[in-house]
Formats: structure tokens, sequence, C-alpha cells
């Protein structure tokens, strides 16, 4: 007998079934109000970990594995989003916009993080977890309001490629940041680990067609091995570069492309939606309920803070585009949301243990705008339309 | 000539969209992979989309049709170019060609037309100077060189449905 033939083997199967399933109603219950299943997923690993309703003992330990290849898989297939060129025209046409939501939303988690008197790379940490938009809510939130073909959408599209980007250098940095040492040590494997970073980027724009043509493979079986073999060993060997695991992943997905690319999603998207949903319900595991309530006003605060920030940011970009008043209102709200990647961030920090109050104020401060920004993005169309009708006129430039 | 445009969307594909001379604003989103959008402008806010419709690559074609002809004709017409005699032209692989899936030399095209394949364009990638046993795809587009007679020729064994 392979399975079942322990006790603990028999406990591990009921606590993931029931987790799973758990899961599972929750995503029923966010898709009837139309928010995403991110938030939800947290609070059902606020649930099952130290101080909840139960406390998971035997699964929790596959959880945290299933969430590793959840942060990988993740990355993978927003890679898989973008092709090698879109990153180089991200790289020429958005740099003014790219920088004003840097500065604008960078600055509130860092500077907070500052006030609060945390360790420097804390409060660094904080500011990657403001900044960076979910480009996982957002693309949904387009798609279901029917939003992808309006001309504010290049803009938004724009800015959550360059946030990606971004990521690309900022978690190889942080990695060097964290393990320490002198500023030498520390400026050395932040240069070898970006350097890794940008090499493998640009083998990956370069000879994608090439590495995707060996990679294919009609069968969904040898494609699934093949592909998910190649994404684990690359971002393997980048977290051992102190590259960050995430980065490794995703570059390879941006490598994919043509039929590979095609087939990748359809055969990783499903063993996405499960290891995703097990790395958000991981985090949520590794907090304790307990110490939500004191970081909740901190949270909300800087839910506020940033939404503004974010809604400048979305303004503006849209502003320079030629974009009449009702789309900058749906630019900015659009924006708003933060999802995965802050939690990606709020991750490491919580792995490390550098700061225990930014992972409570993370998880509450995701929870919050992970559910307002989507709620936010609806009601742009009736805040343009209160705000007179005279908006809709003002004529547009092309 | 309407004056279309072209908006890259990252991550999603790539955007097409015009005016029309009643003033309709419409457009048609290429999404990565296969499908199409089509979508309408809001007339009060020419910046919002206020219809669509997706469809799959084959709806797309259908739809196409509806509105006005083969695009294979339309082709023809727009894209030949004549330099004393000999042409050249894009010829579209369609899905329902029994030559998808082929190579060049079962396609006999040389000999039945005296049309040369001078290069195959997949996606946006070309493959200039294919030899005889390079394979045909359905979606590929074919660069041919010939005679007007022979080119219209290739054309129709190309797209050719099974019957």
């Amino acid at each position: 007998m392979i399975f079942a033939a322990t006790p603990e083997a028999a406990t591990l199967l009921v606590e993931l079934g029931a987790i799973l399933v758990a899961l599972a109603l929750l995503g029923r219950l966010a898709a009837r109000f139309g928010i995403p299943s991110i938030p939800l997923y947290l609070v059902a690993g606020l649930a099952v970990g130290e101080g909840g309703i139960v406390e998971l003992v035997t699964a929790r330990e596959f959880i945290e594995s299933g969430a590793t290849i959840g942060v990988i898989l993740l990355l993978l297939l927003l890679g898989l989003e973008y092709t090698g060129e879109e990153l180089t025209a991200a790289l020429q046409n958005n740099v003014p916009s790219g920088m004003v939501d840097l500065v604008l939303n960078f600055s509130p988690g860092l500077l907070l993080g500052a006030v609060l008197g945390w360790d420097y790379r804390a409060a660094l940490l904080l500011g990657g977890i403001t900044y960076i938009s979910s480009s996982g809510i957002i693309a949904k939130v387009l798609e279901d309001l029917g939003n992808t073909g309006n001309r504010e959408t290049p803009v938004v599209l724009a800015i959550l490629v360059t946030e990606d980007l971004v990521m690309a250098l900022y978690l190889p940095l942080m990695a060097g940041l964290l393990i320490g040492g002198s500023a030498l040590a520390i400026g050395i494997e932040v240069t070898v680990a970006i350097t890794a970073v940008m090499t493998v980027l640009l083998i990956a724009i370069r000879f994608g067609d090439k590495i995707s043509a060996v990679v294919f493979d009609r069968s969904d079986e040898n494609l699934l091995l093949s592909l998910l073999g190649l994404a684990l060993l690359v971002a393997g060997i980048a977290e051992h570069l102190q590259a960050s695991a995430a980065v490794g992943a995703f570059v390879v997905g941006i490598a994919l492309n043509g039929p590979a690319e095609h087939a990748a999603r359809n055969v990783l998207g499903p063993l996405k939606h499960l290891f995703a949903a097990m790395f958000f319900a991981f985090f949520g595991l590794q907090i304790n309920p307990a110490d939500l309530p004191p970081a909740l006003a901190l949270a909300i605060g800087l839910a506020l803070v940033t939404a503004a920030t974010k809604m400048a940011t979305g303004w503006w970009s849209a502003k320079e585009a030629g974009i009449s008043t009702p789309g900058r209102i749906r630019a900015g709200a659009t924006l708003v949301a933060r999802g995965e990647f802050s939690i990606v961030i709020a991750g490491i920090a919580v792995a490390e243990g550098i700061e225990p109050e930014l992972g409570p104020l993370a998880a509450a401060y995701v929870l919050i705008l992970a559910v307002c920004g989507p709620l936010l993005a609806r009601s742009a169309d009736p805040i343009a339309r209160q705000l007179g009708p005279r908006l809709q006129r003002t004529p547009t430039t092309r | 000539m309407t004056q279309i445009h072209e908006t890259k969307l990252p991550g999603v594909g790539t955007l097409h969209d015009f005016e029309c001379q009643s003033g309709d604003r419409v457009g048609v989103i290429s999404h990565h992979g296969d499908r199409r959008e089509i979508v309408i402008y809001d007339p009060n806010d020419p910046d919002r989309v206020s219809e669509s419709a997706a469809m799959t690559a084959d709806e797309a074609r259908v739809f196409a049709d509806l509105l006005g002809g083969t695009t294979v004709t339309e082709r023809l017409d727009n894209l030949r170019q004549e330099i004393d005699g000999l042409a050249i032209d894009w010829l579209p692989i369609s899905p329902h060609s029994p030559y998808a899936g082929t190579t060049i030399g079962e396609t006999a095209l040389r000999s039945r037309t005296g049309v040369s394949i001078v290069a195959l364009v997949r996606g946006r990638r070309p493959l200039p100077a294919p030899g005889p046993e390079q394979a045909l795809m359905a979606d590929d587009t074919a660069v041919v060189v010939g005679t007007v007679e022979g080119i219209t020729a290739a054309a129709k064994l190309l797209s050719r449905r099974p019957r």
C-alpha cells in the first residue's frame, strides 16, 4: 500500500483535502462578490496557522514546499505573458511614468519603515510592498470590466511591465542586502546577482525562439515535465547566486514564446492555481491573527496614502498620454490593487525574520488593497459620471 | 484610406483601431494566443470601450468573410507588385489548406505553377530561402515569386478547401 499506510499519511491527506476544499469554497465566495481570491486565501491561511481556529500540524510542511513552487509558477506564468520585445519597448518608452510610479509609491512604505525605526532593509522591503501593483488582479479586473481595449489601458499595462522589470533588479538587490556583511561584500554579491539576471534576461530575449523550439513537445506530459523542470532548475540556480528564485522563473517565462508558450500556459495554468493558492495560504499561516488588530490602524493609513499615490500615478501617466479625465480616473483606480508581489516581498521579510511587525502589517495592507482596489476600479466610471457630463466632452488628443 | 492605429498591449497582445466615417470608433484586440476581440468605443467617452465581442480565430475569419469578400483576394489586390512580368506576393496558408503540415517539396508548386516559395513567415519570424524539405504549417505566410497567372494558380492550390 502506497497511500495511507501510516496514520500520519492519513492525517496529511485529511488536512490537505480540508484546506483545499476550504480554499475552493472561499474562491467561490470571492467570485460571487467580484473580489479577487488572494485575500481570502490569506484569511484561510490565518485561520489554520498558529493562533488560528485550528492549527495544521502535518500538512504544514507540505504546504510550505508547495508555497515555494507556487512563487515559481506565479512568476513563470507572469513571464509567459510578456515577450522580449515588449520588455525592451517598455525599457525605452516607459521611463518617465516608471519613475513617477517608483518615487510616489515606494516612498510611503520606505518612510513609514524609517519612522517606525526599523532596520533599513525592512523599510526597503515595505517600500517594495507599497510600490508594486498586482499584475494578476489588475489583468483580471481589466478583463472583467471589458476595459482591455480602453485607450488608457496601454498606460496601465506599461506601468505594470515596468514594475515587473524593476522587481527583477529589486529582488536580487534585497537578497544581497539581507545576507549582510561588509559593504564591499554586499556590493560584490549584488553586482554578481544583478549581472547574472541581466545576462540571462538578454539570453532569454535573444535566443527565446531557439530555447522554445528545443523545449516544445507535442506530448503534454513531456512538455509539463520539461517546463517545470527547467523553471525549477533555473530558479534554484538563481537562488544559489542570491538572484532570487522568483526572478529566475520570471526569466524562463520570458524566454518561452510561440507554440511552447501557448502550450505552457495550458499545461501549467492548473498547477499554478493549486500552488499559488498554497503560497497565499502559507503566508497567512505564518502570521498569528492576534498580531493583526494592532497593525490594522497603520495598515489602513498606509493603504489610504498609497491608494492616493497610485491614483496620482495613473492620473499623471494617462494625462501624459493624452487621455481625458474619465480615462485618467480609470487608470488611477485600476492601479490601486496590491497583491501577489507584495506578498512575495513580505514573504522574504517573514522568512528572514528581520522585523516581526512587518508580516502582520503587510498582511493587513494587502488584505485591504486587494479587496478595495478592484472595487475602486469598478466604481471609476460612476465616479467620473458623478463629476459631471462636462468632463466627458474634454477634447482628447492622440 | 482609413488610418489605423496600432497599439501594443504588453502581456495582452495588440490593439488596432480606427474611426469610421460615421464617427464610430471601432477596434480589434489580437490577444496572445489566437483569441480576437472586437471593440466599439463609447461616443461620449472616446477612451472607453462600450461594447465588445470575443471570438476564436476561426470565428474571426468567418466574421471577416461576412464583412466583405475573402481576405485572400484583397491581399492579392493590395500587395501584388509587378516587376517586368515578375510578381511577388504573400500567400497565407490557411488551416483548411490541404498543404498545411506537408513540406514545400510535396506541394510540387514550382512544377505545377512555375511559382517559387522564396520565404516563409511564421508568426513574426521569417524563414528565408526554405528548402523543399521545409514543412508548411497552418497560419504561415508564403512569400512567392512567379508570373501573375502562376501566383493566382498557386493561391488557389494552397488555399483550396478539402472536398
